[in-house]
């Protein structure tokens, strides 16, 4: 079940760069919410920007859902500009989230804003202390490692300009691992293509999150969707989380 | 009490407002936002006779006050649908008007029309001759006054059922079209689709939609389609089911009062699923204020 909602800003502040988290008091869907699922915000009164931005669930601390975002346009730019106290239109939670059933060891495996999903999954499988896997361009772009480790997660980072952890990608650790796990990923599609490559040559299960243009983010628009195993599925419903087997590249 | 009740053709509504196709999927998309119940009717994402798996993306991008779209007409096709998606809207006891489109010969809407001629739930056809995002043909059948004549003509002799024929903007004179869908016995036409549009990232020197020419949609379509209601209006007996750009109650309005014996809330859907109930509620707020009985006294009311 998804809410259309109006719920009240607690905290939108930078947290470096163009990174920004908001925390939203909006009880009906933090109750529902489950990791991997997203909210739709609208965020202008008028007609520009139109549509809704999607932005997945970072965390939910009892009433409040916590989304970590960067500006990247007029939208999130327009979004980083609210204040505490203001309302914000909601629907959610939508889409299909990451499965965290089983015994199984987790790896978690980020791409730069991909931290995002992540970090609320890391808190449901906290009992095990996964092991998340954080890559991007370089220092600047890694998020939420003191977030991770808060919890009990074993954090390792890697950059593509060295200037932080090893040097190299994520998914050049994720090769490294040798016991059996189920990887959850969530960043730029190279990243999740080349997990997908990983995850069946280890023959290891493994759940992606993937991003697309959306429209209406409810199921309606057929605008974000990707072509499966089991035909056309949309992002936004049937999705965005997707087994890795499923998607043909 | 406010008479709100429209007629379409044959097809009664107990309200002017409907939603139109490929902004509704199949209705179980929306059930968790509103009452589908209060719908005046349900258009449906229009449907083919094989399955479609629609363009390739990106599909949609957003533009100001509007948005471009290029699905492609994905759907599951005639079979599916009457078996997956037909219960569904049955369920909800609102008129579903199902939209039909061909992605070959002209002879597919005749095929289609026959087997949604037995149904007894399908309770009217829209003849989507004016899709732009199927590019097998350079022309649509709705940009020629003869073509789409010949396809209303040769559907009509198929069915007894509420036939809705919805016309391009994308023309010289959409009155012309109209006059060529009324004279072939189309019971009433839904205006408008998509203008056809583009948008072009500037960094990649890429166009944004795959398909690089789309349909434009949304607020910023409404002028456009309030006017060529009113063109229509004029020159055409038919009822007219006027959408472009709905977003509230006074959009809603200027369209009735243009001409359109009902609206459809298209893209307004995506920003606010419940902008339909809204409206529904806005327009029976409206007749109140204004001491208005019954909705079809504001259509066509336009003082000029």
């Amino acid at each position: 079940m998804a809410y259309q909602a109006k719920g009240k800003i607690l905290k939108n502040s930078c947290v470096g760069g163009s990174y920004f988290k908001l925390s939203i008091f909006c009880p009906k869907i933090s109750k529902a919410a489950l990791p991997g699922q997203f909210v739709n915000l609208k965020i202008s009164h008028g007609f520009i920007p139109l549509l809704r931005r999607p932005i997945s669930i970072h965390n939910v601390r009892g009433s409040n859902v916590d989304l970590l975002y960067e500006v990247v346009g007029k939208g999130t730019e327009l979004l980083s500009r609210k204040k505490a106290g203001e309302e914000l239109d909601l629907i959610g939670p939508l889409g299909n989230g990451f499965s965290a059933r089983g015994a199984r060891r987790a790896i978690l495996v980020a791409g730069g804003m991909g931290v995002a999903p992540l970090l609320f999954l890391a808190e449901k499988l906290k009992k095990q202390k996964p092991l998340v896997l954080i890559g991007a361009k370089t220092r600047k772009q890694i998020l939420c490692v003191k977030e991770f480790e808060k919890i009990g997660c074993v954090v390792k980072i890697a950059t593509d300009d060295g200037s932080c952890g090893f040097k190299g990608r994520a998914t050049d650790l994720l090769k490294k691992i040798l016991v059996r796990v189920t990887i959850y990923a969530c960043g730029p599609k190279p990243m999740l293509k080349a997990v997908c490559v990983i995850a069946k040559a280890k023959n290891m299960p493994a759940q992606i999150s993937l991003e697309e243009h959306m429209a209406c983010g409810i199921g309606a628009c057929l605008g974000c969707v990707v072509n499966t195993t089991k035909g056309m599925k949309r992002v936004c419903k049937e999705g965005p989380v997707f087994d890795s087997g499923e998607i043909i590249w | 009490m406010a008479n709100l009740s429209v007629n379409i053709g044959k097809l009664k509504l107990k309200n002017p407002v409907m939603v139109a196709s490929g902004t509704f999927g199949y209705a179980e998309e929306f059930k968790d936002f509103i009452d589908l119940k209060k719908l005046g009717a349900i258009v449906t994402k229009t449907i083919t006779l094989k399955p479609r798996k629609g363009n390739s993306g990106p599909r949609t991008c957003e533009t100001p006050a509007g948005m471009l779209n290029s699905i492609g007409l994905e759907n599951p096709g005639i079979e599916r649908f009457i078996v997956e998606k037909l219960p569904i809207l049955k369920k909800t006891g609102v008129p579903a008007i199902i939209s039909i489109a061909s992605e070959g010969p002209p002879e597919e809407f005749v095929e289609l029309t026959r087997r949604l001629d037995k149904i007894k739930e399908v309770s009217a056809i829209e003849l989507n001759i004016s899709c732009p995002n199927i590019r097998e043909k350079s022309r649509l059948i709705s940009q020629d006054a003869r073509a789409t004549y010949d396809l209303v003509k040769s559907v009509r002799k198929v069915t007894q059922k509420t036939l809705i024929t919805k016309l391009s903007p994308n023309v010289t004179s959409v009155v012309e079209i109209a006059k060529a869908a009324q004279d072939a016995g189309s019971d009433a036409l839904s205006l408008i689709n998509t203008l056809t549009g583009m948008s072009i990232d500037v960094d990649k020197r890429r166009p944004k939609i795959a398909s690089i020419v789309a349909g434009l949609s949304g607020p910023a379509i409404k002028p456009v389609a309030v006017r060529m209601c009113w063109e229509v209006y004029r020159a055409v007996d038919l009822p007219i089911i006027g959408m472009g750009g709905i977003m509230n109650t006074e959009d809603a309005l200027e369209f009735l009062m243009a001409g359109a014996s009902a609206v459809s809330i298209g893209t307004g859907n995506f920003i606010n699923p419940k902008a339909s109930v809204e409206i529904i509620a806005g327009l029976k707020n409206y007749m109140v204020k204004f001491k208005i009985n019954d909705i079809k006294k504001i259509v066509g009311s336009l003082k000029t």
